[in-house]
């Protein structure tokens, strides 16, 4: 009893003071959809230099602010990616919590894809043809209505007589949000019979956001490789997910042409493919010259080997941004080298 | 009717006394006239029949996992290299432009692709890692400056991924590959430069978004230094716990207010020992995120409740003439369970310590909230260093887009696999081996 109590105490002795370690490394947090970008990075960043290979977290874009808005002492990340762009609320809880001074990079652009077997047809949509296939509620004869449509003709007779069967994202996802901001929300919330039942916008925006839940839109978890398994081995159904995953399966799966355009590198890089974001990485600037590399990280983030035309982030597949917007990104962070090295 | 009856339970009682045998039923030999007694037969026929095809439908799935998981992985412990003439130059080296020497290498053995883009692709048939290769040979064999030598790269994944499928598996998908691309790694083969090796990049790398130079090492030591903090910290408290409760606290509303919660806690979620994690030794005691010192303290207080209650166990299988004989010897209490009592029960705690631990090392779910579902590279040292776990290592694999990917998960999780057995093998030899009888 004595031994072991001792061994105890002795451990517990050993473990607390050797606990101001922390902020040696750069440490990352948040968007699994930039995940695979900044982790190669991360990678490239840790083989060329002799800086230690940070540590990247993958906590989704919400969790990542919150950890990233925690503090501004060492222990707290030095980085937060995100899908989109950061909310003033979370500017707010940033600044409460003596984070003042963020920097945002913007890395690239994410296609989000409505993709289908190889062995079926290819869809040919329109953001509305979406909206009515997934909404929970739709108008029909001037009233909304729970959405009546079970297969795709009945929505335009140009589709094919197949199942609504569509897998998607959780709500958790910010795949998720960023496609029913970008597909769904411009198609239904300017309609008459939206307008009419709540004429409050942010009521009308929730309504909008909401996809069925009679099993023609099924959640099918975070992991885009489990929906790409289900396109394979159900022919008839559509999947929803990033364009990395599009590019690495072409060989089964084909994205389905929205609003006249293909899914393409060209089509989302150029915008004229209208289901895309950007993607970001925000930087902590009270923790330049406190963790050592991170404004070389941040360098060698947006350099154009990692962010250009042909850069390894490109890849990976993430789509570039247009030369101009690099340099300006380019410029941004040369600012913060500038100010570190004074 | 009823003497007939007698007559057949007779026969096989005194068969199954001689015989000794557990299949009561075939000692029945004629079909029983009896109505009862046929009833009673068909009755016991189903009850076999019926647990005999759970247990055939059991086994069906397990071995369909497993042959899954292996049909998917096996590939994944090798890797193809291709050999190319490098020529170490000194100026080159000087500027560490390593890659610039294997594009050098492929232009001279492919010395006809001039368009940009097949250029692109050419280069893009090495292992993006290869130059970090050569560096450190370079590194470790200064010599090697100004000669040259053939060496063996490993190949992107992409072209591995075909290059394997040609081998092991026909008619699978294998990724994109361009024609062109083919071309070029059928003459390769043909000139003999490619092969297949033991892929120990695999066993000896941490992390990476290479499929080709991803590997366990890192999440393996993650997994240990997590265990090691874990058993120290659970098997004092808990064992201390145990015999406290058992054998000295007395029987009152508060001893068994614990034992309830004691209990309870065995059956929590494990998520929620993640959040408790973070709320205390995170936040509170501000203990280093993503580290194997938080990831086994946290696991510690999974795994606790089940350790005290199998050692309560334990201690109870001990007969009480042993505590007797002690004390009446003159021991004290104390000694009484240090000297006799615990030992004895030693082996029976030992298993179930044995098998919570296997329960600890499959775990997830409470790391992902202390920061240890994360993208490590460096193998950690001590226990603060960022470090994650196996399991979070396939995990993170399987959310990854590159086809690379796929058996690299699969092959983790026959090693994650291999790890559980042989935890479980320990804990079954220290049971026969220590364990006494009474």
């Amino acid at each position: 009893m004595r031994k072991t109590l001792l061994s105890f105490t002795a451990f517990t002795a050993l473990a607390f003071p050797v606990c101001a370690q922390a902020g040696e490394q750069i440490q990352i947090v948040g968007s699994s959809t930039v995940y695979p970008f900044v982790t190669v990075a991360a990678e490239e960043f840790g083989n060329s230099t002799g800086f230690k290979t940070p540590i990247i977290e993958s906590t989704g874009t919400g969790g990542g602010f919150k950890l990233f808005c925690a503090g501004i002492d060492e222990a707290s990340p030095d980085m937060s990616n995100a899908s989109r762009e950061i909310k003033q609320s979370e500017r707010d809880m940033c600044a409460e919590n003596g984070v003042k001074d963020i920097t945002e990079i913007k890395i690239g652009f994410d296609g989000i894809v409505l993709a289908n077997s190889k062995e079926a047809e290819r869809y040919h949509l329109s953001k509305t043809q979406i909206f009515k296939a997934l909404a929970k509620k739709v108008p029909v004869n001037g009233a909304l209505a729970d959405n009546p449509y079970q297969s795709w003709n009945e929505i335009d007779p140009s589709l094919p007589n197949d199942k609504i069967e569509v897998y998607g994202p959780p709500t958790t996802s910010g795949t998720r949000d960023a496609f029913v901001e970008l597909v769904m929300e411009p198609s239904c919330k300017d309609l008459p019979e939206f307008v009419e039942a709540f004429p409050d916008k942010k009521v009308r925006g929730k309504t909008c956001h909401l996809l069925r839940e009679d099993g023609a839109y099924i959640e099918s978890g975070e992991n885009d490789n489990l929906i790409v398994q289900k396109l394979q081995s159900n022919p008839r159904a559509l999947g929803i997910f990033g364009y990395s995953f599009l590019e690495e399966n072409m060989d089964i799966v084909q994205g389905s042409i929205v609003e006249g355009k293909e899914p393409t590198f060209g089509n989302i890089s150029d915008g004229s493919y209208g289901v895309s974001r950007s993607l970001y990485v925000y930087l902590k600037d009270g923790h330049i010259g406190k963790t050592p590399g991170l404004v070389e990280f941040a360098t060698e983030l947006v350099s154009d080997e990692a962010a250009g035309e042909f850069g390894y982030l490109a890849e990976k597949g993430l789509i570039p941004l247009p030369a101009e917007e690099l340099a300006t990104v380019q410029g941004r962070v040369n600012a913060l080298v500038e100010s570190a090295a004074e | 009717m009823t003497r007939l009856f007698q007559r057949h339970t007779r026969i096989a009682v005194r068969r199954v006394q001689r015989k000794k045998s557990p299949f009561i039923y075939k000692s029945y030999s004629k079909k029983p006239k009896h109505r009862l007694l046929r009833k009673r037969k068909a009755q016991e026929q189903r009850f076999r029949r019926t647990g005999l095809a759970a247990i055939v439908l059991a086994s069906l799935f397990l071995v369909s996992l497993i042959w899954n998981i292996v049909a998917s992985g096996y590939s994944a412990f090798t890797q193809v290299q291709v050999r190319i003439p490098v020529t170490y130059e000194q100026g080159l080296i000087e500027k560490e432009a390593y890659r610039t020497i294997i594009q050098k290498s492929l232009t001279e053995l492919f010395p006809n692709v001039e368009n940009r883009s097949e250029k692109r692709a050419l280069f893009g048939l090495i292992s993006r890692n290869a130059p970090y290769i050569l560096q450190k040979e370079v590194q470790n064999n200064p010599s090697l400056v100004g000669e040259r030598h053939e060496v063996w790269l490993p190949v992107s994944s992409q072209i591995s991924i075909f290059y394997k499928q040609e081998l092991y598996r026909q008619g699978e998908r294998g990724g994109s590959v361009s024609p062109t691309e083919a071309a070029w790694i059928t003459a390769l083969a043909q000139s003999k430069r490619m092969r297949l090796s033991f892929n120990a990049a695999f066993f000896t790398n941490g992390d990476s978004r290479e499929a080709e130079r991803a590997g366990i090492l890192a999440s393996t030591a993650g997994s240990l230094l997590t265990i090691i903090v874990c058993v120290l910290m659970a098997f004092p408290l808990g064992v201390a716990t145990a015999i406290y409760l058992e054998e000295f606290a007395p029987k009152n509303w508060f001893t068994d207010f614990v034992e309830i919660n004691i209990n309870n806690l065995a059956a929590v979620p494990s998520i929620i020992f993640g959040l408790l994690g973070l709320a205390v030794y995170l936040n509170m005691f501000g203990l280093p995120r993503s580290s194997s010192l938080v990831g086994g303290m946290v696991l510690a207080l999974l795994i606790l409740p089940v350790i005290v209650i199998a050692t309560r166990n334990a201690l109870q299988a001990v007969p009480r003439s042993i505590r007797f004989a002690a004390a009446a010897l003159g021991a004290t209490p104390t000694q009484v369970v240090f000297h006799h009592t615990l030992i004895y029960a030693l082996p029976g705690i030992m298993t179930g310590v044995i098998l919570s631990i296997a329960r600890a090392f499959g775990e997830t779910a409470p790391l992902l909230m202390i920061g240890m579902v994360a993208f490590v590279v460096d193998v950690p040292k001590i226990f603060t260093d960022p470090a994650t776990t196996l399991p979070v290592q396939v995990y993170l694999w399987s959310n990854n887009p590159e086809l690379g990917f796929v058996e690299k998960t699969a092959a983790a999780i026959m090693v994650l696999l291999a790890f559980m057995a042989l935890i479980n093998l320990l804990a079954i030899y220290i049971r026969q081996r220590f364990e006494i009888k009474w």
